[in-house]
């Protein structure tokens, strides 16, 4: 089967400045993928290679097979991007706009998809209103529809969410996650973490320019060593002396301690029967992707593939 | 071929949604320049025997009008886009370099023979201008009209602020079409400022299209048709080139 998307050995360089160095990735068709990174990591830079918005140093990028600038109109045929930037055209009306976007990738009869898009994504009551009067949220859903008009298998969402209320972050991924059951692949940035989380099968970690880690998102949170953390709420509200060296925090009125794995929780308990402590509440926390992302990007030397 | 269709359509809906910049108001300013120079010189000129002045200054005033309006369409529809960031929808879809540079061109000969069309009209209801040569007067419209198209695609893509486009429309394109006869015969200047006339390309565009209109010009026709299909030919081939290479659009 042809991998949605290939990115192969790519590096860019701004100047001096090395935006992707050596990047490596495979992306399978039907997957819900995230890039993650923090500001400056290039991840949009990545996505900008795929789009052929911007040009590889070196390296080579294909999509469904097709090699993004040899074979610059086969890949975008097969590519919807959202760019992150909130942009519009304002001489034109939101149907108006998405006719042009049709006509550009040879689409001239496209009205049933555009009112099916339209519609999904709340744009009903404003089809006919011009672009500058809409908000910066309908703005948005605009560039998302724009990306959809000529049903790319690829779709590749820049930080769509950013910006955007509740209402629409939750629709938005609704109506991604059935594009993505109805076979196409996704390709998403997000600064929100749980985003990823409860989205994605599948994540890249991005920090200056390289791939620091890519695995499936239960992999990742499980082979990463940050360990489970314990809080509990004590009567009275102190560790007893042996134990305070694991403690790592105490919030809320709950103490706090670092677990690597479960085997450790029954010393614990059985060190505070002995001091006479009683368990007022108790609670055991799995590390989620916050966890991970924290502690990769803190480490300097963190790898993991 | 769609893809080429829609973009020229965007192009022109672009420039026609606001009709009264684009078309109205520089067939109102054309034919302010030729009712004051009605006023100082009509009396005082001949440049053609049996034509009088503003018979003669008409013809160079139409094409004045499509150059500049050719250049005005190309060039902002392309800045505006690069500067609000709505090019990215092109650049991300599958339309060729040549798709867009044929939409660009071709939506700025249509906005330049429109305002054209629109100050001949409204002096034709008031001064009896001949058209000996249509033919002429088509060939150099749409040669003029696509070559300052062109030109305004590389001043577009080439200008990352308004103010540099507006340099490159001040220091160049008003220069050569000032200096081009478009008010006068290079006959009358001295020796050494008709020799520098000869040097611009837009003298030529001028000369010809009045060719159309007198049946005589200052050089051949013919002559300035070979120049002006050049300078159209190697502009557009940089403009092309531009567009190939990315410059400036892709990084």
């Amino acid at each position: 089967m042809t991998a949605a998307i290939v990115v192969q050995n790519v590096c860019k360089y701004f100047g001096a400045f090395c935006a992707l160095d050596h990047v490596h990735l495979e992306i399978q068709p039907g997957e819900f993928f995230a890039l993650l990174g923090p500001n400056g990591a290039g991840k949009t830079t990545l996505i900008h290679t795929i789009a052929g918005l911007s040009v590889v140093d070196s390296g080579s990028i294909h999509v469904m097979g097709n090699h993004v600038t040899r074979q610059y109109r086969q890949a975008r045929m097969r590519l919807g991007i959202v760019p992150q930037e909130l942009v519009f055209d304002p001489f034109f009306t939101v149907r108006e706009t998405l006719k042009i976007q049709s006509g550009y990738y040879g689409i001239s009869d496209n009205g049933a998809w555009i009112d099916e898009i339209i519609a999904r994504l709340g744009l009903a009551d404003k089809a006919d209103t011009n672009m500058r009067a809409l908000s910066g949220g309908m703005k948005r859903r605009v560039m998302v529809a724009q990306a959809l008009v000529h049903k790319p298998p690829v779709i590749i969402l820049d930080e769509p969410t950013a910006g955007v209320d509740v209402e629409l972050r939750q629709s938005l991924w609704d109506f991604i996650r059935e594009l993505n059951v109805a076979g196409h692949t996704i390709v998403l940035t997000t600064h929100y973490l749980e985003e990823a989380e409860a989205l994605c099968n599948r994540i890249a970690m991005l920090k200056q320019g390289k791939v620091i880690a890519l695995n499936s998102m239960q992999n990742f949170i499980s082979t990463m060593s940050v360990g489970y953390t314990l809080r509990l709420k004590l009567l009275p509200d102190t560790l007893p002396s042996m134990l305070r060296e694991i403690q790592t925090g105490y919030r809320n009125g709950y103490i706090e301690l670092k677990l690597d794995n479960y085997t450790q929780i029954e010393p614990i308990l059985a060190q505070l029967r002995l001091s006479d402590i009683q368990i007022l509440e108790m609670q055991l926390l799995q590390p989620d992707l916050e966890d991970v992302f924290v502690s990769l990007m803190n480490n300097p030397l963190a790898q993991i593939q | 071929m769609t893809g080429f269709f829609t973009l020229l359509y965007k192009e022109l809906l672009r420039f026609w949604k606001v009709g009264f910049q684009t078309i109205l108001a520089p067939i109102v300013s054309t034919l302010l320049y030729l009712l004051i120079f009605l006023h100082v010189l009509e009396s005082h000129v001949e440049v053609y025997q049996g034509v009088s002045y503003t018979v003669f200054l008409i013809p160079g005033l139409v094409m004045m009008a499509v150059m500049q309006n050719a250049f005005a369409n190309a060039s902002s529809s392309m800045i505006q886009s690069k500067i609000s960031g709505n090019i990215v929808f092109v650049l991300l879809s599958p339309l060729t370099y040549r798709d867009i540079f044929f939409a660009y061109i071709l939506a700025s000969v249509v906005r330049g023979l429109l305002v054209g069309a629109g100050v001949y009209l409204v002096t034709a209801l008031f001064f009896d201008t001949p058209t000996y040569w249509p033919l002429w007067i088509w060939i150099f419209a749409i040669l003029g009209s696509g070559l300052l198209g062109a030109l305004g695609v590389i001043a577009g893509i080439w200008a990352d602020k308004f103010d540099q486009l507006a340099a490159f429309q001040n220091f160049i394109i008003i220069p050569l079409t000032f200096l081009s006869g478009v008010f006068y015969s290079i006959h009358s200047l001295p020796p050494v400022w008709q020799f520098l006339s000869h040097l611009n390309p837009f003298f030529y565009m001028i000369d010809g299209f009045r060719y159309g209109f007198f049946g005589a010009s200052d050089s051949s026709p013919y002559l300035s048709l070979c120049i002006v299909t050049a300078c159209f030919a190697a502009i557009s081939l940089l403009a092309i080139q531009m567009l190939r290479s990315g410059y400036k659009l892709r990084h």
